[in-house]
């Protein structure tokens, strides 16, 4: 058990390479001015992708349907835009507490049975929501999508350009500030609580741990940075459409995480650049078909395993 | 408001820089398409159809090389949107153009407005798209054009009492209006209105509950691919038999599916603005160079939006010699055109740049031992009555 | 009202001889296989392909969609699935969805992505009118809910009366214990991954007049199976045929009834349901 011991408290302190990654993110919009839309779109990506860790990394609850919060963030950004107040910053808080209280509804679906089960609930609440935001389209545009989406400057200043720079600086200050709060957070007595009863349920219950209490917390978190992701979704695109409930979603960032690694926080990043990049390329060569090679990755990618597959250094990382 | 002048200072400055290099760049039109998922078969229309006519009329035009880039955006509002800003600034495009669902095309609107870059509407058949934006233009069709069509056909031929059937969705709503208003004009009835929903639809229950209303006829709008599904539904319930006819606008009997729906089609009748055996020269030579090119695949109304697409802007390139004077002038170059496209005449109306086009009334019928929408009827220059500006 | 039951019936009756397959897969190897939709696809291509391109007729080409299948899951079975056997359910999930993926892509590149249709023959079509037409039932239908029943009586022979069934059971049970009495468990793992991709298959064939096909099939049917298996639990047979029913009445029932709401009714049903009984509805206490 020394490998745990080193550990548990080695993830704590910011590595070197950590500052360095987050000054060159956040200098990619400088650096590749045109690739601004797609920088933020994988941000946001790699936002929504954390959040799933928290849930399937940190505390081993497979869902196949966490796009359910994503969604709610993002028609919940979008109308606050539309009715209420076209200010960013507003419009987000409204979004990620708009999840929240949804997740918190939600989660003691995922507490009890079988993975199977967990999976079916998560999947049919995203199910209900897509369908819900169909049926209801004398507020949500229905199938059309909701139009006339128009954002006000982020804190006052910065409107949300063609180019996409704005939106780009945004998605990833945002990102960041929610990844440090959420490093403090795992590495906290309430993450090291939630591994433990990822690894053994039974026995996290017996030395006192508040299973349920713990597992309904992380999910409602989880759901509101996820919600925080679909709210800057729909205001950096100035569009929300069902699409943002499909399970294409919840998957895709399922296999994001998959790819990066779960368990610690970069995983959602690095997945989703991978992913995105992949994508880009291989769509590039044929727009059709890309799914295949996905596919082929990803089978691929489960046969050999993670470790063997992607860069040596990952090695040890899993906690 | 902000948003708009900043945006246009930007464009400007942009615009300003491109010009000075445009004459020797070549003209890139930039078509958004559904290549998967499930409008894949638009999509795939639509691209034979473009780069048939391409290869028909050549890929210079008055001096400028023309390139086509072709993005597929999966059915999705969202992947539309971006694609449309990477390509106008990224890409440079001269001209968006595609769109094969409302969704799509209402999403990307903003992007042609704030980049001034002239979008043609391909296929998406909502009334209300061409008011989304100023620089949207339409080559397809709007379904009110068609159902506007039906609903006076219908009363005048022993129907009285009709179920309308629609997807739940721009097209299908605008279906369902413009049939019962005109019905009603008619001193027709609509006695029930049903909705299915546009993805995964199962039209079985749906079936059954008009064969136990019993109307006259089924008054049905699907989006083009569904339509053999829900021939197949009536068929099944002996509907046909029981005396029910089925009606409906061109997307039920869509060429594209139309030979393999089986002999149970014969005798339906649909509005629409295009079919492959339209009687005329300029069509035969359409349809026979789109079966060569494309491994006998026989172009369908999809298609023909395309060709008359590409066609709307290669005229619009020549009347700007090259495209000079930037988004606008190629707008205003492509309202007003008007020309002899395989589905008959047509012209971009210059106030609502939507096309007008005549509606012809068809019955399914074999000829050649294939089944074909063999036309009977014509209105003649038929509007959108769908605009609300 | 009759002839909606009638019709729910069949739709269940299909579903339950589509997700069987999956339902034992799990329950024998605890593995959860997204890629079953891709089986039945494989089905029913298999079908439209032959009935289209090579002129067999009906019938020889539902067995031989039941053949192609089996076989299919033959071949996966022991190259690829076995691998994945000791992993977790997260990476059976992805590469199941991978494997999916392929599937789909593959058949929109070969096929194209147009719907299939299908041409019954004479015998299969049409429809009889009872009780003046409050119960009407289209043949093809009637044949779908006695070929299936067939099927599930078959089956529960199998598992009951035979030798094999015994050890398959037994597997189920407890894998560790089977092996050790002697068991071949690997041979009882691919014969029976094989036979319940075969029903997959033959499911896709017959569902093809009556669901549709085309390559995102896999992806869209993928739920209603998952449903069927969730609540009618792993461990009898009897639980996902009830399951099926239930779910192929709701779901046709509702579209009828209250077509504003449609699928949703059935994904609040099986929200709910699994919320209550997370072990399934008829299962007894563990999975």
């Amino acid at each position: 058990m020394s490998t745990t011991s080193i550990s548990l408290g080695a993830g704590s302190r910011a590595r070197w390479w950590e500052f360095a990654v987050w000054i060159l993110l956040l200098l990619l919009p400088v650096l590749l001015p045109k690739h601004s839309l797609l920088v933020s779109e994988i941000t946001i990506i790699a936002l929504f992708a954390m959040s799933l860790d928290l849930v399937l990394g940190y505390s081993g609850i497979v869902s196949l349907g966490h796009a359910a919060f994503f969604g709610t963030g993002a028609y919940a950004a979008a109308l606050f835009a539309k009715h209420i107040n076209p200010d960013p910053l507003t419009g987000l808080l409204v979004a990620t507490l708009v999840s929240a209280v949804l997740g918190l509804v939600c989660s003691p679906g995922i507490l009890r049975g079988s993975d199977l089960t967990r999976l079916m609930v998560t999947l049919g609440i995203a199910l209900i929501l897509q369908e819900l935001a169909n049926k209801m389209d004398h507020i949500t545009g229905g199938a059309d999508g909701l139009q006339g989406v128009l954002m006000g400057p982020v804190l006052g200043r910065f409107e949300f350009d063609l180019m996409g720079q704005t939106a780009a600086y945004y998605a990833l200050a945002v990102t960041l500030l929610v990844f440090l709060l959420l490093r403090r957070w795992v590495h906290s007595p309430f993450g090291f609580s939630l591994k433990a009863i990822r690894d053994n349920r039974l026995r996290a219950q017996a030395i006192g741990i508040p299973v349920h209490a713990r597992l309904m917390a992380v999910y409602t978190l989880a759901a509101a940075i996820a919600g925080l992701a679909g709210g800057m979704q729909a205001q950096t695109t100035g569009f929300a459409s069902l699409d943002v409930f499909g399970f294409d979603r919840s998957a895709d960032v399922l296999l994001m995480l998959v790819i990066g690694g779960t368990g610690w926080l970069w995983g959602g990043l690095m997945g989703a650049v991978l992913f995105k990049t992949l994508h880009s390329l291989v769509s590039a060569l044929t727009p059709q078909y890309w799914t295949f090679w996905i596919g082929l990755f990803l089978v691929l990618l489960m046969l050999v395993g993670r470790e063997k597959l992607l860069r040596p250094w990952t090695w040890g990382r899993r906690s | 408001m902000k948003t708009f002048l900043n945006l246009r200072a930007l464009m400007l400055t942009l615009g300003m820089t491109a010009l000075a290099a445009q004459a020797q760049e070549s003209f890139k039109i930039g078509l958004i398409l559904p290549m998967t998922g499930q409008q894949a078969t638009t999509g795939k229309q639509i691209e034979a159809a473009a780069r048939l006519f391409m290869a028909q009329n050549g890929d210079k035009v008055a001096g400028r090389k023309v390139e086509l880039i072709i993005k597929d955006d999966g059915g999705i509002p969202d992947a539309a949107k971006r694609i449309a800003q990477e390509l106008v600034v990224n890409d440079k495009v001269g001209v968006l153009g595609g769109f094969g669902l409302t969704p799509l095309a209402l999403a990307t609107a903003p992007i042609a407005t704030q980049s001034k870059t002239p979008m043609v509407v391909m296929a998406a058949a909502t009334s209300i798209i061409t008011e989304a934006s100023p620089f949207i233009v339409r080559t397809s069709f709007t379904l009110a054009q068609c159902s506007v069509a039906m609903g006076d056909w219908a009363p005048k031929n022993g129907i009285k009492r009709v179920v309308t059937l629609v997807s739940d969705y721009g097209p299908g709503i605008d279906a369902e209006r413009f049939f019962k208003e005109r019905m009603l004009l008619n001193s027709g009835q609509v006695i029930e209105s049903l909705r299915v929903p546009l993805r995964n639809p199962d039209f079985a229950p749906f079936l059954q509950k008009v064969r136990d209303l019993k109307p006259d006829a089924l008054f049905v709008f699907v989006p083009s691919g569904a339509g053999a599904a829900v021939m197949k539904q009536f068929l099944e319930r002996g509907m046909d038999k029981a005396g029910i006819k089925l009606i409906g606008t061109g997307d039920l009997t869509d060429d594209d599916q139309l030979n393999d729906m089986g002999e149970g089609a014969l005798g339906v009748v649909t509005s629409h603005h295009y079919s492959a055996v339209h009687p005329s020269a300029v069509n035969k030579k359409f349809v026979d160079a789109f079966k060569k090119a494309n491994n006998g695949m026989r172009p369908n109304f999809m298609a023909v939006g395309g060709y008359d697409g590409m066609r709307v802007i290669y005229e619009a390139l020549k009347n700007t010699k090259g495209g000079q004077g930037g988004g606008e002038a190629l707008l205003a170059a492509m309202k007003g055109q008007i020309f002899e496209s395989p589905r008959g005449q047509i012209f971009i109306d210059a106030q609502t740049r939507d096309i007008v086009q005549n509606i012809y009334l068809r019955r399914v019928e074999k000829k050649d031992g294939e089944l074909y929408n063999v036309e009977f009827d014509v209105i003649k220059e038929v509007k959108d009555p769908g605009k609300t500006k | 009202m009759l002839t909606l039951l009638f019709d729910g019936v069949a739709y269940g009756m299909l579903l339950f001889v589509l997700a069987i397959g999956l339902s034992i897969t799990l329950g024998l190897m605890n593995f959860i296989n997204l890629a079953h939709g891709a089986f039945a696809m494989a089905g029913g291509y298999t079908l439209v392909l032959l009935m289209q391109k090579a002129g067999w007729p009906f019938l020889p080409s539902v067995f031989m969609a039941f053949a192609v299948s089996a076989l299919l899951g033959l071949v996966l079975e022991v190259t690829l699935y076995r691998r994945m056997y000791h992993k977790t359910h997260l990476e059976q999930v992805l590469f199941s969805i991978g494997l999916t993926f392929m599937a789909v892509a593959s058949v929109d590149y070969l096929v194209g992505s147009t719907q299939q249709l299908v041409q019954l023959p004479e015998f299969l079509k049409g429809r009889t009118e009872l009780w003046d037409g409050a119960l009407g039932m289209g043949h093809y239908r009637l044949a779908i809910i006695v070929v299936c029943a067939l099927l599930a009586w078959g089956l529960q022979w199998l598992l009951v009366h035979t030798r094999f069934g015994a050890q398959l059971r037994a597997s189920v049970d407890d894998r560790r214990v089977a092996a050790a009495m002697g068991i071949n468990v690997n041979t009882i793992f691919m014969a029976t991954f094989a036979v319940g991709s075969g029903l997959a298959g033959l499911g896709g064939a017959l569902g093809a007049e009556v669901l549709g096909l085309d390559p995102v099939f896999p992806l869209k049917f993928m739920i209603y199976f998952l449903i069927v298996v969730a609540v009618g639990g792993t461990s009898s047979l009897t639980g996902p045929l009830l399951a099926a029913l239930l779910l192929g009445i709701a779901d046709v029932a509702g579209k009828y009834y209250v077509p504003k709401l449609g699928a949703f009714i059935v994904y609040t049903l099986m929200v709910l349901i699994l919320m209550w009984r997370p072990q399934g509805l008829f299962t007894r206490g563990n999975a």
